[in-house]
């Protein structure tokens, strides 16, 4: 047995998609059996009747009627039925829905055209793709996601490079661009060291130890960990120091990375020296030339480099005033270092090593190569004179500058030459005068040639040969006069160390110093990350494209090309 | 020419086609190829042994209407002996709303885009309960379609021929700002072109007449749909043919399989079977009465309205589940699959954005987005009429075979 209720409601328009919905509201009800709900017009009471919805009797409402009619297994089921209608019919002050989630990157877009950023996450099969239509659009990247082919990089890169555009990784862990950590970063305070990382935790490392030491930082460039490998030749550490040397809220930059390749050295140094701001390297593992080459600092741990940085990031550090001579032209032609203290040859010879190639010195040892005769050198040449093999039978160049004099006039003979480079050791026991002498074999040598000289001088102010006029004499010779090995060694490096890699398309600095707009792809953790710190972020609902399938995959590439 | 520049071409065409309402005249001396014994039907090729209920009830309706049966065994046989020629309405420049058989007396809306110069035809509106396009064919059905065609349809032919023009672009893009989407919800156009016709009509007709006809516009939503249909039909024709582009330029179903069209790649049709769509029911059905979907009506969204403009109207969100915030999501996934923003049809909830326009193969298969489709919804079995309305989404293998010969006929 059922009962059948109706209610009537007399005048008013209803859409015929409410009055679908109304009745399939009523006959979800529980107890419900069937539910009607129709304009009472003729047709519409005979669909009723037809549904054995229809009441006996007679029913007064018209066309211009509402009228709801439940069938329920019990009276009380269809009265509370009937007084949910309202309900069903009025609504509003509830939810408004979700925004719209773009399903690809052309549509993000759309609702964030000022993006800057693609922070990719999708799996690594599908992320290059991703990535160069990110490039496409004009976006830097930020490419988290790893197993992208080294091939693939490579062409990111140069693509990247070639547009201005960052390429940050693949396998690119953490970044944080203008106070917004992307992937995984953690919250340290604003300040004025930048850093560009060849490795996540190394830079999530130095920034938070940064942070522990008081100091500050203003971004931190993740290049992926296959950036200083030789295929990939440093091109995203390159265009990072370089945006950092231009950032003007940068003041000192780390360089942090796992051990680079031995051919991307002396790449990556040189540019770090092109910055022109003091530059922290730590690349773990790899043994440090010098504590200090000029305006480069070699650190020995993660949490040195934040160390050193924050202390020459203080507004007292010393460094603030360039030890070298701000010349950073290129010299072409070959050094050669013609030294009497063994200890700075060599020391000079190892730090060299990662900037001159190929680099030959008298010196045995771990790094340079050797000499055919040690009368003759070959390309860059270090040579300690004081060797045996140059004082047999003669005195010590300490004490005695004839050899000096000699190789000095030959090596300024010889057209490949670009730079010699001396020590002037002062003292008790040493030559009474060594610049006397010296420094009239410069003067000849420079009117006869274009040669740098570079001289290293060794004394203090209570040495007996007169540290002053020493130095005079070789300034009034034309040499440019270090008193410190490593300012001198770094003037070597910025002068002669490696030649410059083709200049790469500058990416715009406003990359930095703009707010942080992006569009998200793959991992929405990193789009909530990127809104709770406060940056504009669209996540992009990603799906494999064409479902994964491979022959629609291979098609729709070909495409696009 | 690439194919992002073929795909520009036909889709710049679609929408700089102006489509404009010429006439009203008999399918055989207007429509293409149209001749007695051919009955034209909704969506891709199909044969009698695998027409679905109600398209099957519409032949045998028109086959009594043109007096070419006396009754349903008649009507049948000659099916059955060969007697009957089908072609899809699409094959003859003519769109129908569900089973959109179409015969040679029948009355038909005559469009022409006047930018491009191509036809487009489409028949006349029924109205609603036992019609002919869901395939009932009783005495009074068959009364109703006479009348159309022996008093409303002169009637209006003559209202036409004597007005300015009647601009159904025009129409479209005001009616989409009154909360139409120009497929399932067409009250205000169809308000709107009983408003345009009315004074002609009364004009042309006896007092009687006039006020009969414009009573059966003006009771029946979907007046405009079927003028509406033609006028799409003549915006994707416009599109094409355009060498090299991926751009869909026909999705038809007929009951039984869905097909699309694609610009470069002719005339061939690309079909799986048709889905049920998910949906309202009318007070008294539910789902298990509902015939696979239906009807030519699909050239809406084809055209980028419809489904596609559901943002335009939010008071059927019902069918997209909830809230108007759905019915702009909605809309904002078919950006998603689409060429470009149209420059006629705008929605005032989108900043006055256009709709998104012109269904590109190749972004439907790598989102895996299939259209938006708003439907009415059929009852299985012949004459029954509409049970509901709601969506539908295309088969993706149609899109997919799409892209997998555009391959081949270029050689990719």
């Amino acid at each position: 047995m059922s009962a059948l209720k109706t209610q009537v409601r007399p005048g008013g328009y209803y859409d015929s998609i409410v009055l679908m919905q109304l009745q399939a509201a009523l006959a979800d009800l529980p107890g419900i059996l069937d539910a009607g709900a129709v304009m009472a017009s003729p047709e519409n009471r005979a669909l009723l009747a037809a549904s054995d919805l229809l009441p006996e009797g007679a029913l007064e409402a018209g066309p211009a009627d509402l009228l709801v009619v439940v069938r329920a297994e019990t009276d009380a089921a269809a009265s509370d039925a009937l007084s949910r209608v309202d309900a069903v019919l009025v609504r509003g002050g509830g939810e408004t829905g979700d925004d719209y989630v773009p399903r690809s990157l052309e549509s993000a877009l759309k609702i964030i055209p000022a993006a800057q950023w693609a922070l990719v996450s999708t799996p690594g099969r599908f992320a290059a793709g991703v990535a160069r239509d990110a490039l496409d659009r004009g976006l830097n990247v930020f490419l988290y996601s790893d197993n992208v082919t080294l091939e693939d990089e490579v062409a990111l890169k140069d693509k990247g490079a070639a547009e201005g555009r960052l390429v940050m990784g693949p396998d690119c862990g953490t970044a944080s661009i203008n106070g917004i950590g992307f992937g995984f970063a953690n919250r340290v305070r604003s300040g004025s060291i930048g850093l560009v990382g060849a490795s996540g935790t190394g830079l999530q490392a130095i920034t938070a130890h940064v942070h522990g030491l008081g100091g500050g930082v203003s971004h931190a460039i993740g290049t992926g960990g296959r950036d200083l490998d030789t295929e990939v030749g440093a091109m995203t550490c390159r265009q990072g120091l370089d945006l950092l040397a231009r950032d003007p809220g940068t003041e000192v930059i780390v360089l942090v990375s796992k051990p680079p390749a031995p051919s991307v050295v002396r790449t990556i140094l040189r540019a770090a020296r092109g910055t022109g701001k003091p530059v922290v390297v730590h690349f773990v593992g790899f043994p440090a030339p010098a504590r200090r080459l000029g305006r480069l600092y070699f650190a020995e741990g993660l949490s040195e480099a934040a160390w050193i940085a924050v202390e020459l990031s203080k507004p007292t550090a010393a460094d603030r005033e360039d030890s070298g001579t701000g010349e950073s032209e290129i010299l072409p032609g070959y050094l050669r270092g013609l030294f009497a203290g063994g200890t700075l040859a060599s020391e000079s010879l190892l730090a060299l090593a990662n900037f001159l190639d190929p680099l030959h010195s008298n010196i045995m040892g771990a790094v340079g190569r050797p000499l055919e005769t040690v009368a003759r050198s070959e390309a860059h040449t270090i040579l300690d004179l004081g060797a045996d093999e140059y004082t047999v039978g003669r005195l010590h160049p300490m004490i005695d500058n004839d050899l000096r004099l000699r190789r000095l006039a030959q090596e300024a003979a010889d057209p490949e030459v670009g730079m010699i480079l001396l020590d002037v050791v002062l003292g008790d026991g040493a030559h009474p005068d060594p610049a006397g002498e010296l420094a009239p074999a410069i003067s000849e040598a420079r009117r006869a040639r274009d040669v740098e000289f570079v001289a290293v001088v060794i004394g203090t102010d209570e040495d007996p040969q007169n540290l002053e006029s020493q130095l005079e004499a070789l300034r009034g010779a034309g040499a440019l006069v270090f008193e410190d090995l490593s300012s001198a060694l770094g003037h070597v490096v910025d002068r002669l160390g490696g030649s410059e890699p083709a200049p790469l398309p500058p990416v715009d600095v406003d990359l930095l110093t703009a707010p942080v707009a992006a569009v998200n792809i793959g991992l929405e953790s990193f789009s909530t990350s990127l809104e709770d710190q406060g940056a504009e972020v669209v996540h992009v609902d990603w799906q494999p494209p064409a479902g994964g399938d491979d022959r629609l995959l291979a098609i729709l590439d070909k495409l696009r090309r | 020419m690439g194919i992002s520049e073929a795909n520009k071409t036909a889709v710049d065409q679609m929408m700089t086609a102006r489509p404009l309402l010429k006439g009203v005249a008999t399918a055989r001396d207007v429509i293409p190829g149209m001749r007695d014994g051919l009955i034209l039907h909704a969506g891709p090729p199909i044969e009698w042994e695998r027409m679905s209920g109600p398209l099957r009830g519409a032949v045998i309706g028109a086959l009594l209407f043109e007096g070419l049966a006396a009754d349903e065994a008649e009507a049948v046989a000659l099916v059955d002996r060969g007697d009957v020629e089908f072609a899809p309405c699409h094959h003859h420049q003519t769109v129908g709303p569900m089973a959109g058989v179409t015969s040679a007396s029948m009355a038909v809306y005559v469009v022409e885009n006047v930018t491009h110069g191509n036809m487009a035809f489409s028949n006349l509106n029924e109205g609603y309960g036992k019609v002919l396009r869901y395939g009932a064919y009783a005495p009074d059905v068959l009364q109703k379609l006479r009348w159309m065609n022996d008093v409303m349809g002169p009637v209006l032919a003559e209202a036409v021929a004597t007005r300015d023009e009647l601009d159904l672009r025009a129409l479209l893009a005001e009616a989409l700002h009154m909360g139409d989407e120009g497929h399932n919800r067409n009250k205000a156009g169809s308000l709107l072109f009983l408003k345009l016709l009315a004074p002609d009509v009364a004009r042309v007709a006896g007092p009687e007449v006039a006020s009969e006809v414009l009573k059966f516009l003006g009771d029946n939503a979907l007046s405009v749909l079927n003028p509406v249909m033609a006028a799409c039909k003549a915006m994707a024709d416009a599109a094409h043919g355009v060498e090299g582009s991926t751009i869909v330029t026909a999705m038809a179903r007929n009951g039984t399989d869905f097909g699309i069209r694609v610009s470069g790649l002719g005339d061939d049709w690309f079909t799986a079977p048709a889905q049920v769509p998910d949906g309202l029911y009318f007070s008294g059905f539910s789902a298990a009465d509902a015939n696979a979907d239906i009807g030519d009506s699909t050239i809406t969204e084809t055209a980028g309205i419809g489904g596609f403009a559901m943002a335009a109207a939010p008071a059927i969100v019902t069918f997209v589940s909830g809230t108007p915030k759905d019915a702009v999501n909605t809309t904002m996934e078919m950006y998603e699959i689409t060429q470009a923003d149209h420059l006629q049809f705008t929605i005032p909830a989108l900043d006055f954005r256009g709709t998104p326009t012109g269904i590109d193969i190749r972004k439907v298969v790598e989102l895996g987005i299939t259209p938006r489709i708003n439907t009415g919804i059929a009852h299985k079995d012949a004459g029954v009429g509409q049970v509901g309305a709601g969506l539908v989404r295309p088969p993706m293998d149609v899109f997919e075979a799409a892209l997998i010969a555009y391959a081949e006929r270029y050689g990719v």
